[in-house]
């Protein structure tokens, strides 16, 4: 048994490997401590942001502040910063509950997350001793609020075609920033600005910008679609000073933390989407009990009682997803030595172990929460298009999460791209198990899919990995090195890819579930993960007959169509009548339950 | 000095009661702080930061309380008791909680006993008045502010919205009420910190009694929901044929005329 539990699991390895469901952490591991914090967040939330959202939304900023330093009295703020200096030093879960309980403050989370991740992140991670110890403290209270500036007007997803450049003066003491960055979260208040700008016009670097040097200013509020209770200006730099001893890494070496501090703001943001996605569907089973047409809720409609699943459905196998990734960064982080934890290159291959991991769970459950949100509005119908329902609002402020920390599709792209590298490098054997499968397909007998819970999903998961091989497999082949230029090629594997880590996550999740509470206090779960492995299944199937039919054609196409049926072959679930039963439950509680 | 706060776990206020087979459903339910309770929690945490001492939170009830008994002690108590009946009692009510009580501060030396006013299950209000009789301590009920000095205590107490006020002496009972102090969050400090802070659990043996001496006084017959609220009905017509028909309904149907 312990041998499972030291077993530390490769990023993107879940494609060619079987797990276990002590292979990953589930919500149901969580302690009485995880669920305290949670409360805390949630009873802050509830009680002081949300009284104040119509006023952040108008852009009364001194609230932002105000809220972020009571956050600081609770330890909100200081949880992925070490004890030595000033923070809590808690563990992964407990930082990801309280982003998932911040998603009830609209646009303000965007405002806490920014500070707490990626503001604060690059130097905890990064920064060297005399940096964390001037600067940690006061970020892990809120004395000191940050801001992370590495977007400009010309360079988004390419981000290292920055044009700011930094130049050290004559007597070698500063380095003289200028530029322009754009869209700066916390702009209107952060005293601490992470930077990038490349050194002499080449060597792209991070620096640590205090708002108070002189040559920094921001410009005017930005004029939002949503997420109106963040702020978000320009960052001017102008002959901005800038003292060496605030370069943070390694000259040249700034995309390392660019990089790198983006995977962890995608896990965070997918949290944050899961976390939003409860309150849509708690909105939502609220609304439709009450509402009544035809001198009926609505919640009796079966049409209405679709939505609802099928938005608890998605959010549960995404809710697995997201906390498996948490598992996989705690369990990594933790194993770090402290002499390691402070050498910028370990943590920095800690965290890009899972970058395949952080861009699936960006780009899923930013598009659950997009679809959540839509549904929800579609519920509440013409009441859902008012200001007055806070439906109105979460439907604007989700749907910059599919843009930034990397647009959906630059984060799909990564996925093929970051696979195919780790296999070039031996890292993972894809190729060879792609080259095996083919063979295998050749002789593959129908099997015999047996009726006990969870069998038929175990069953789909496992094929599903084996179409998502042989199409990726059969695309490589054909493309070779100009496999590049198919994106929808590349971005099809991505979709099957990020279906296999759902539904492994949900079918394991729920498996967990079942050994520990039994099958009666699982049904849910089952009835969750039965739904989301089905409809994920059409889709991977979707998805991988486009890619075939893309790479090949003829004969050959028609043999590997057949060869991919052996694998979808099985009786489908009734969706439409398990859907019926999960919105029972969700109507009931009137609240996304497990 | 010595505080000590009487603290039930109750629903969550936002639960929704299901009655089954004559008992109200617990299955699923999220348990709180009794929220009277909070505000003795609360109080005692200020008196202590301001006197000095040591705060202990007492609650009976089964293993499941010890996580509210946690999120006290993670705002700030010192010490907590579980008075863990589980095994011992199949019934209670009010005489049995309070007769446990006694038997619990027996040898203590108690300061300040602080309750909420009442809890927002059961509201009987009786537990706190009932104990601090059986103690032979005086006790103010509906506290809204409490200052100590030396032995005595000035109180301010919520009569039905008028303000009382009340001047006693230590050893001394009181129950809060909503506005004596606005609850903390438990802060993540004080989170970790609670897990190593002491929980003791007693049973009825630890307390010398037997099931006979706390049996209830009383016997729970039924157990209900309020019927659901009808649809409501406008009155048609005339002015003075709709006043002639809401009194004869008042009346006839409502029976409260």
């Amino acid at each position: 048994m312990s041998e499972t539990k030291e077993k530390m699991f490769k990023g993107g390895a879940f494609i060619i490997e079987d797990l276990e469901p002590e292979d990953i952490i589930t919500p149901e591991d969580f302690t009485d401590e995880h669920h305290m914090i949670a409360k805390t967040t949630e009873d802050f939330v509830a009680g002081e942001v949300v009284p104040k959202i119509d006023k952040l939304e108008n852009h009364e900023f001194e609230h932002s502040v105000q809220l972020l330093k009571q956050a600081g009295e609770l330890g909100l703020l200081g949880v992925d910063v070490p004890e030595e200096y000033g923070g809590l030093g808690l563990d992964k879960i407990s930082s990801s509950l309280i982003t998932e309980k911040f998603s009830k403050a609209g646009g303000f989370s965007v405002t806490h997350g920014a500070h707490v991740g990626i503001g604060s992140l690059p130097i905890v991670f990064f920064g060297n001793e005399a940096q964390k110890q001037k600067y940690l403290p006061l970020l892990a209270t809120g004395e000191k609020l940050a801001a992370y500036a590495l977007t400009e007007p010309g360079s988004g997803s390419d981000a290292l075609g920055a044009k700011t450049t930094a130049k050290l003066n004559e007597a070698g003491t500063h380095y003289l920033l200028n530029g322009e960055k754009q869209w700066i979260t916390n702009s209107a208040f952060a005293d601490i600005f992470i930077v990038y700008a490349k050194v002499d016009g080449e060597k792209f670097t991070a620096f640590i910008v205090e708002r108070e040097f002189p040559g920094v200013s921001t410009g005017a509020e930005e004029k939002k679609m949503g997420i109106k209770s963040s702020s978000t200006r320009t960052v001017i730099l102008e002959d901005a000073e800038v003292p060496v001893e605030n370069v943070l890494g390694e000259i040249g070496r700034g995309h390392v933390i660019a990089f790198n501090i983006l995977n962890v703001g995608r896990y965070k943001l997918a949290i944050g989407g899961v976390g939003g996605s409860k309150i849509g569907i708690e909105l939502s089973a609220k609304y439709a009990n009450e509402r009544k047409q035809f001198n009926t809720p609505i919640s009796r409609f079966s049409l209405i009682q679709e939505k609802l699943a099928t938005m608890a459905a998605k959010t549960y196998a995404n809710e697995s997803a997201v906390y498996r990734t948490v598992g996989l960064f705690e369990q990594r982080m933790s194993n770090l030595s402290n002499e390691e934890l402070n050498d910028g290159k370990a943590v920095a291959a800690a965290i890009a172990e899972y970058q395949v991991e952080c861009s699936l769970n960006k780009v899923s459950a930013t598009e659950l929460m997009d679809f959540v949100a839509d549904e929800a509005v579609q519920i509440h119908g013409g009441y859902g298009f008012m200001q007055e329902y806070e439906v109105e609002r979460m439907y604007r402020d989700s749907r910059i999460q599919r843009i930034f920390e990397g647009t959906n599709e630059i984060n799909r792209l990564l996925v093929p791209g970051s696979l195919l590298k780790k296999a070039m490098k031996g890292e993972l054997p894809l190729l060879q198990k792609a080259q095996a499968l083919q063979e295998e397909l050749m002789m593959l007998m129908p099997e015999e899919v047996g009726s006990e819970p969870l069998e038929q999903e175990k069953y789909l998961l496992k094929n599903a990995k084996k179409i998502g091989l042989l199409a990726a497999g059969l695309a490589a082949q054909k493309y070779g090195n100009k496999l590049e230029q198919e994106q929808e090629i590349l971005a099809n594997i991505a979709d099957i890819v990020n279906e296999v880590y759902n539904m492994e996550a949900a079918v394991l999740r729920t498996e967990k579930a079942i050994n520990k509470s039994g099958l009666e206090a699982s049904s849910l779960k089952l009835l969750y993960t039965q739904v989301y492995v089905q409809e994920a299944f059409n889709r991977v199937e979707a998805n991988a007959k486009e890619t075939l039919i893309a790479s090949e054609e003829g004969d050959t196409l028609r043999m590997m169509l057949s060869a991919m049926r052996k694998l979808t072959r099985h009786d489908p679930t009734n969706v439409i009548a398990k859907k019926r039963e999960i919105a029972k439950r969700i109507i009931e509680e009137e609240k996304y339950v497990v | 000095m010595n505080i000590y706060v009487l603290l039930k776990r109750t629903f969550d206020t936002e639960e929704k009661i299901n009655i089954q087979q004559g008992k109200i459903d617990e299955d699923g339910a999220e348990f709180i702080i009794n929220p009277y309770d909070e505000y003795a929690v609360e109080e005692a945490i200020n008196q202590r930061d301001q006197h000095g001492g040591e705060v202990t939170v007492v609650t009976i009830g089964e293993e499941d309380s010890e996580k509210q008994l946690r999120t006290a002690l993670a705002m700030g108590a010192d010490k907590a008791v579980l008075i863990n009946t589980e095994d011992d009692l199949e019934a209670g009510d009010q005489f049995t909680t309070a007769r446990i009580l006694e038997a619990y501060f027996e040898g203590k030396q108690p300061d300040l006993i602080l309750a909420g006013n009442v809890a927002i299950d059961e509201a009987s209000g009786q537990v706190g008045p009932r104990l601090a009789e059986r103690l032979g301590m005086p006790y103010v009920t509906t506290i809204t502010n409490l200052e100590i000095k030396g032995e005595s205590a000035d109180i301010e107490r919520d009569v039905e919205g008028d303000v009382e006020k009340v001047q006693t002496s230590l050893p001394l009972l009181v129950t809060c009420q909503q506005g004596l102090n606005e609850p903390r969050y438990p802060s993540l400090p004080g989170i970790m910190k609670a897990k190593k802070k002491p929980l003791e659990e007693l049973e009825l043996d630890d307390l010398d009694l037997d099931e006979d001496d706390v049996e209830p006084k009383t016997k729970t017959i039924e157990v209900f929901l309020p019927p659901e609220k009808a649809a409501g009905r406008v009155l048609e017509g005339e002015v003075n044929d709709q006043v002639k028909e809401l009194v004869s309904l008042l009346k006839t149907e409502a029976k409260v005329l």
